[in-house]
């Protein structure tokens, strides 16, 4: 098939039939669990992972979890409601912050951003990590810089020292991993199942936190590229507001998008171009499809080889000696 | 010492956790290779400070000034015309 934007289109039709038929076997057959919990958040992957196991299960054997915490937007909780009203699924809400807190999740955190901010005030400051947005046209490399806001003043950008990076990022995984936790609580509790909700770019491309949001007993839409995963919100009947919303990382303080966060491009733009590389289609041949210059596909083409041979530890499952 | 030869010593001893026998060459791709990753990126970015007192702006972090030993050398001695005299 020659490349053009038409590749990634797939039947949600067939593609629902295909997963609930693995869903079923995998987690009645094989794991013998008697149903499915779905960490849902707001955001559209867990609410076409919502969709699938209410499809699989019917909603009287689907549990949805919330678990907002104290940087996450409000508005997360709410479309999350309304979604699983929609399907007719329970839905129960545990909120993260005082587990975080006893952990000191947000004293680490703050810590860090006062080495780079010293006059950092986290009553007053919103602040996000972003990565540079020239990648199509310079190909720069995925340095992380901290943004700070503080209301009435100006957005201020340092580009993060390693000590104080990983100490944020180690910090906030917490969230993930907390929200882990809480949803295995909840699926023993029941002798259910965790179904995960990583797409393929979260997933081949490092964005997921491990034994955080990457710990689950099956991921059904790993294979999916981010604007397939659409492609089936709309044929579950995922609610507007979630298919319209700009997926965010409702990790931080500031609002903050995933293209600002990780992927620096679009993602029906990016997807083609992923496919593009995943296909070994020629650079040229992609950019003259997306009207783009053959540097600017080698720009991507490198930031997407790089970002999934840097994250190939996250996916690595523990290795045993013989 | 040279500044290729500080360069590389930083990267023998930081990105391949001190193993000498490494063949690594000036044109050796430190991105693609995976031998320098973003961390690394930032690692090299605060060594080219502390050693060369070089402020790299955001700008500067491309693949073209930081793929290989021969790309780092140029680019610090693009930045520092005075540098082989350190």
């Amino acid at each position: 098939m020659p490349f053009g934007t038409h590749v990634l289109t797939i039947d949600p039709e067939l593609e629902t039939a295909h997963i609930v038929t693995v869903l079923r076997q995998t987690i009645q057959q094989d794991f013998r669990r008697k149903g499915a919990i779905v960490g849902l958040s707001g955001g559209i992957d867990s609410a076409v992972v919502l969709g699938l196991a209410v499809k699989t299960f019917g909603p009287e054997r689907v549990l949805a979890v919330m678990m907002p915490e104290k940087a996450s937007s409000p508005v997360s909780e709410q479309y999350a409601k309304q979604l699983a009203d929609k399907y007719g699924v329970t839905a129960i809400t545990e909120d993260l912050t005082a587990g975080l807190a006893g952990l000191n999740c947000y004293e680490r955190q703050d810590e860090a951003v006062r080495s780079v901010f010293p006059d950092y005030d986290p009553s007053l400051d919103a602040i996000k990590l972003v990565l540079p947005t020239d990648l199509l046209e310079r190909g720069s490399l995925n340095v992380y810089s901290l943004s700070l806001s503080r209301p009435g003043g100006a957005e201020r950008r340092r580009v993060l020292p390693v000590a104080a990076y990983l100490q944020i990022v180690a910090a906030s995984n917490m969230k993930q991993r907390s929200r882990m936790l809480m949803v295995y609580y909840h699926a023993e509790q029941r002798n259910y199942a965790v179904i995960g909700t990583a797409n393929r770019n979260e997933h081949a491309q490092g964005f997921f936190v491990k034994y955080g949001d990457g710990g689950a007993d099956i991921q059904p839409i790993q294979h999916l590229y981010k604007t397939q995963v659409y492609q089936l919100a709309h044929y579950l009947g995922v609610t507007q507001e979630i298919i319209d919303r700009t997926p965010t990382t409702d990790t931080y303080s500031a609002e903050q998008t995933q293209e600002e966060f990780y992927y620096r491009l679009p993602f029906d733009l990016m997807d083609l171009i992923w496919y593009g590389l995943d296909h070994e289609v020629p650079a040229a041949e992609v950019a003259v499809a997306l009207q783009l210059s053959t540097q600017q596909v080698e720009n991507v083409y490198r930031d997407l080889a790089q970002k999934s041979r840097s994250t190939a530890y996250l996916r690595a499952k523990p290795l045993m000696v013989r | 010492m040279e500044i290729k030869e500080r360069i590389r010593e930083f990267i023998v001893s930081n990105c391949l956790f001190g193993d000498t026998s490494f063949d690594l060459r000036d044109d050796t791709a430190l991105l693609d290779s995976g031998i320098i990753d973003s961390t690394g990126v930032i690692e090299l970015v605060l060594f080219l400070s502390e050693a060369f007192g070089l402020d790299v702006p955001p700008e500067d972090m491309l693949p073209a000034n930081f793929n290989s030993l021969g790309q780092l050398t140029s680019y610090v001695q693009q930045r520092i015309p005075v540098a082989s005299a350190l």
